[in-house]
């Protein structure tokens, strides 16, 4: 795959499977306060 | 779905619903770009003479798109209606308080959301038994979720320090045969920060947010005292000894930019060079008719001051002194799972911030509006105060019609529904500035993250390993 370079990522297909646990930080609850983002929360699943 | 943008000398292909990224050459990006609308013949007469290549070039880029969509990398279906669905049937349970301890405020910062503390009402401190009493409702009502929030915001926190330290006292005594976890933030102002406030919150608080907007003469337009001195030569040095003696724990100096310094990159800078190394920078969400409203000939300038924050922190990166910037974090392998990317903030149903009295708001920003009020701490929720939480669970990145077609839905989650609320009158909305500004962040984020792989930071299929 010499043209594509494909990065390591998190899939999302599977955490559907297996996430939803709910443990993680509100994200308004760090630094925003006034807008919503949650691609830079991260998981805290116990595994 | 698939967002295909360049930045600098990388093509960068994001595939929306399996979250894969990938880093192509021209001829792929042309070809990724042209193969859902596009047959093989149309495509080789195209990219053959463009690019000076051959119809085996164009077919080995084909069979390894082909072997990536089987992978489930690329052209990924959503899959995730369901999901979205059933989210709106959930039955929610806390997790996150936001405290208002204090409705009054020792600055006059004229852009507040807040209203200099006030939240458009009283100002007030918070009493402890107040704050016990939330802390427990909190628990009450939290259900399994062992990590809870508490975020002591205010008006300014630190105005009321002592009870905050007596909430937290209360909360640590309880928590363990609860079985909870519960984390403390504060957000303050700085001007009453003391080596007791920085004792206990680098002991207690697992994160601290201080507020400064960067350079002196940009902090000190609105962040004023009462008599309207500027109040950066007096949190500077706080905050550098607050931070210094945080040792590893969390923090973010946080800056809010508005329409007076679209050169926000400069503060951010500024902060940088302060020798504080985490760092937010919001935009101001103020009305249309505040002389600090960004503006929609600000926008491109904003969008500039992205790119170049991006390549701020590439340069200062390679060079050993890079910092972290709020909006531009991003782990790629173990962050949000896909839940967490279609619910998105919990604003009224996981979330709720509580006034000093004990009224109950869907989150600190929609404090004061009595249409959004969902009871108190005393009596639970009422019935208005339970249909509006209900509205509030209908809404994520699925629900809302300006999400449909966005590739960046799983990274914002639908974005923030106090500014869809304050921009169109309705949560179900979407904050298009906002939104634009967000997709922009997006992009320059991974760039940032792109620019330093290593090589486990490269997928390597079964069949190529």
């Amino acid at each position: 795959m010499s043209r594509i370079v494909t990065i390591n990522t998190r899939d999302l297909e599977k955490s559907a499977k297996e996430g939803g646990c709910g443990e993680c930080q509100t994200s308004c609850q760090s630094a925003c306060k006034t807008s919503c983002g949650v691609a830079n929360q991260a998981c805290e699943k116990e595994s | 779905m698939i967002h295909c943008y360049k930045f600098d000398d990388k093509n960068i292909v994001l595939d929306v619903y399996s979250g894969s990224i990938h880093i192509v050459d021209d001829v792929a990006f042309k070809i990724i770009q042209m193969y859902e609308d596009s047959t093989r013949e149309q495509i080789i007469d195209e990219v053959c003479p463009e690019f000076g290549v051959t119809e085996q070039d164009v077919d080995e880029c084909l069979k390894d798109i082909e072997d990536l969509k089987a992978a489930g990398k690329l052209f990924a279906p959503d899959r995730y209606e369901g999901i979205a669905y059933d989210l709106k049937k959930r039955k929610w349970t806390l997790k996150a308080l936001c405290l208002h301890v204090a409705h009054t405020c020792n600055l006059n910062c004229s852009y507040c959301f807040a209203a200099q503390g006030k939240f458009h009402g009283q100002r007030g401190l918070m009493s402890f038994e107040t704050g016990k009493r939330a802390v427990d409702f909190l628990i009450e009502n939290s259900g399994a979720h062992k990590n809870l929030d508490i975020d002591f915001f205010g008006g300014e926190p630190l105005m009321n320090w002592e009870v905050v330290k007596q909430i937290v006292e209360y909360a640590r005594g309880i928590e363990k045969d609860a079985g909870k976890n519960i984390r403390f933030t504060l957000t303050t102002n700085g001007v009453n920060i003391n080596d007791d406030v920085i004792d206990f919150c680098n002991k207690e608080m697992h994160n601290v947010v201080l507020s400064l907007d960067g350079r002196k003469e940009v902090n000190d337009h609105f962040r004023v005292d009462m008599k309207g001195n500027g109040s950066y030569d007096v949190i500077v040095p706080k905050f550098k000894k607050f931070v210094e003696k945080r040792g590893n724990k969390s923090y973010y100096m946080r800056g809010t930019y508005t329409h007076f310094n679209t050169d926000f990159v400069n503060d951010i800078k500024h902060m940088a060079d302060l020798g504080f190394k985490e760092l937010s920078m919001e935009p101001v969400v103020t009305s249309p008719d505040s002389p600090s409203f960004l503006t929609e000939e600000d926008m491109p300038v904003l969008m500039q001051q992205y790119e170049d924050l991006a390549h701020e922190m590439i340069k200062r990166n390679r060079e050993g002194n890079g910092f972290t910037f709020y909006h531009y974090m991003l782990d790629l392998t173990c962050g949000p799972c896909i839940y967490k990317r279609i619910s998105g903030c919990g604003a009224g149903t996981e979330y709720i911030a509580v006034t000093q009295w004990g009224d109950i708001y869907p989150c600190h920003q929609f404090v004061g509006d009595e249409r959004m009020k969902l009871g108190d701490i005393y009596n639970g929720f009422t019935d208005h105060g339970k249909d509006v939480s209900y509205e509030f669970a209908q809404v994520n990145c699925y629900t809302r019609e300006g999400c449909k077609d966005c590739w960046a839905k799983l990274y914002c989650s639908g974005g923030c529904a106090a500014n869809a609320y304050h921009s169109g009158g309705s949560i179900t909305d979407i904050y298009d500035y906002g939104c634009r500004l967000f997709r922009k962040r997006i992009e320059c984020a991974l760039a940032v993250r792109l620019s330093d792989l290593k090589d486990e930071d490269i997928y390597v299929s079964d069949s190529d390993a």
